[in-house]
């Protein structure tokens, strides 16, 4: 028979070299830590794509709702100031 | 990341403005994440598709697991474990793609062991020879290269993902099938000949993986509206065609197909009809070996029962110790 009980779901993240960002790679199942480490290794990293692995369980990411998309990210499109392009320099001005 | 608070459960404000509003953002491009809002139809779409797929990765393990210890050479036996070993990756990788749509792996693998949920009929024919694993690289991996290739672009996107790290990974599976159909067709005449059969086996099924004509394929339709996929089955399939003929002219040896010629008008390989009694009779489980998998399947699962009881039975005691100490 099936189990009852599923192993808990992880959510991976992976350095793919030192002096980058762990990104994230995708989820897995594993009873532990430890173990959800060790299918992170078998499932991820088959072709050194990584150095380092982090695993989450994935119940305890927090995620922002996408009906809030609107409200959280769009106010940050009106604000072009933000970027150094919208500042007029003039030309004979260099290394600025 | 499964999708508990589901909007659509939560309040149902008017269904057809939300349907519209998704299916513009399909129109877009804009792939859709698992806790957007998607019409109940779509998820249940996607989670058909996508455990089916998952469900033939796994099952296309069987198979060639067979042929591991009688693997000729050193070289091949690492070669075939290794891809073996990818292509559960690529169940696992698809499993977890499902789960973001709201089932859990217990119920999808429940569904496939019952007999309730398909997987690709190609895995359901027996591998006789080594140069069926062979043929197995090359033909079968290749034909889901052209299928998965078509997928990258899905709208839900964590099956578009996993069909880009898939796709990344499933190109060493054909070469080294070709590889050995290589050696080979290139070998003794016996070598040769059991090339030939095993090509002579497998070409037909192949073509079958593509699924029914355009006209005969229900779903077609509505898959193309939410953009699930963007070629019918018979342009995948003639793209098939005309990328494995020269390859078989190659290693000199021929598709058991009296009508195949080269098409000058349409640029493309004319072939001829394909079986569908065959095709449907395997699909719906009287293949070959459609039991003989299924019960392989279900015993692994089985007799592996105890070792994730006993691992998570574990885990909950080191972490209840730990309790204890803090
Ligand atoms: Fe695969
Ligand atoms: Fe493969």
């Amino acid at each position: 028979m099936t189990t009852a009980k599923e192993w808990p779901l992880w959510e991976v993240f992976i350095r793919s070299r030192d002096g980058l960002h762990h990104k994230h790679a995708g989820s897995l199942h594993a009873p532990d830590a430890e173990l959800a480490i060790q299918n992170a290794r078998d499932l991820y990293t088959r072709r050194s794509e990584g150095v380092s692995s982090w695993v989450i369980p994935s119940a305890d990411i927090v995620a922002s709702e996408p009906a809030d998309k609107e409200s959280l990210f769009d106010p940050a499109a009106s604000k072009v100031y933000r970027h150094p392009t919208f500042y007029t320099i003039p030309d004979e001005v260099t290394n600025i | 990341m499964a999708g508990q608070d589901r909007p659509e459960l939560v309040a149902a404000p008017d269904e057809t403005a939300l349907e519209a509003a998704f299916q513009a953002r399909v129109d877009a491009e804009t792939r859709i994440e698992p806790r957007d809002w998607m019409p109940e139809k779509y998820r249940r779409f996607m989670i058909r598709q996508i455990s089916q797929h998952a469900h033939s990765e796994y099952v296309g393990m069987l198979p060639e697991g067979n042929w591991i210890t009688r693997a000729p050479t050193l070289r091949r036996k690492a070669a075939l474990l290794a891809k073996i070993q990818d292509e559960a990756g690529h169940a696992a990788y698809l499993y977890s793609a499902a789960e973001t749509l709201g089932t859990t792996r217990d119920q999808t693998l429940e569904d496939l062991h019952s007999g309730k949920a398909k997987y690709s009929s190609i895995f359901n024919y027996p591998v006789l020879t080594w140069a069926d694993i062979g043929t197995i690289g090359w033909l079968v991996d290749g034909a889901a290269i052209v299928n998965q290739v078509a997928l990258c672009r899905t709208s839900y996107g964590p099956y578009a993902r996993a069909m880009v790290r898939i796709c990344k990974e499933e190109s060493f599976h054909q070469r080294q099938g070709f590889e050995i159909m290589t050696t080979l067709a290139h070998g003794a005449p016996e070598q040769k000949e059991m090339a030939q059969d095993a090509l002579n086996r497998w070409w037909w099924p192949a073509l079958m993986m593509f699924g029914p004509h355009d006209a005969d394929s229900p779903n077609s339709e509505i898959a193309f509206k939410w953009k699930v996929k963007r070629q019918s089955n018979d342009e995948l399939r003639q793209r098939f065609v005309d990328m494995t003929i020269p390859q078989a002219d190659f290693l000199g040896l021929s598709v058991p197909d009296p009508d195949l010629t080269w098409n000058e008008t349409t640029g493309h390989y004319d072939f001829g009809p394909i079986d569908w009694d065959e095709f449907w009779r395997v699909v719906k489980g009287d293949g070959l070996c459609n039991r003989d998998r299924l019960d392989a399947r279900r015993s692994a699962h089985e007799d592996g029962a105890w070792v994730r009881e006993a691992a998570m039975a574990h885990a909950e005691k080191k972490r209840a110790a730990k309790q204890n100490v803090a």
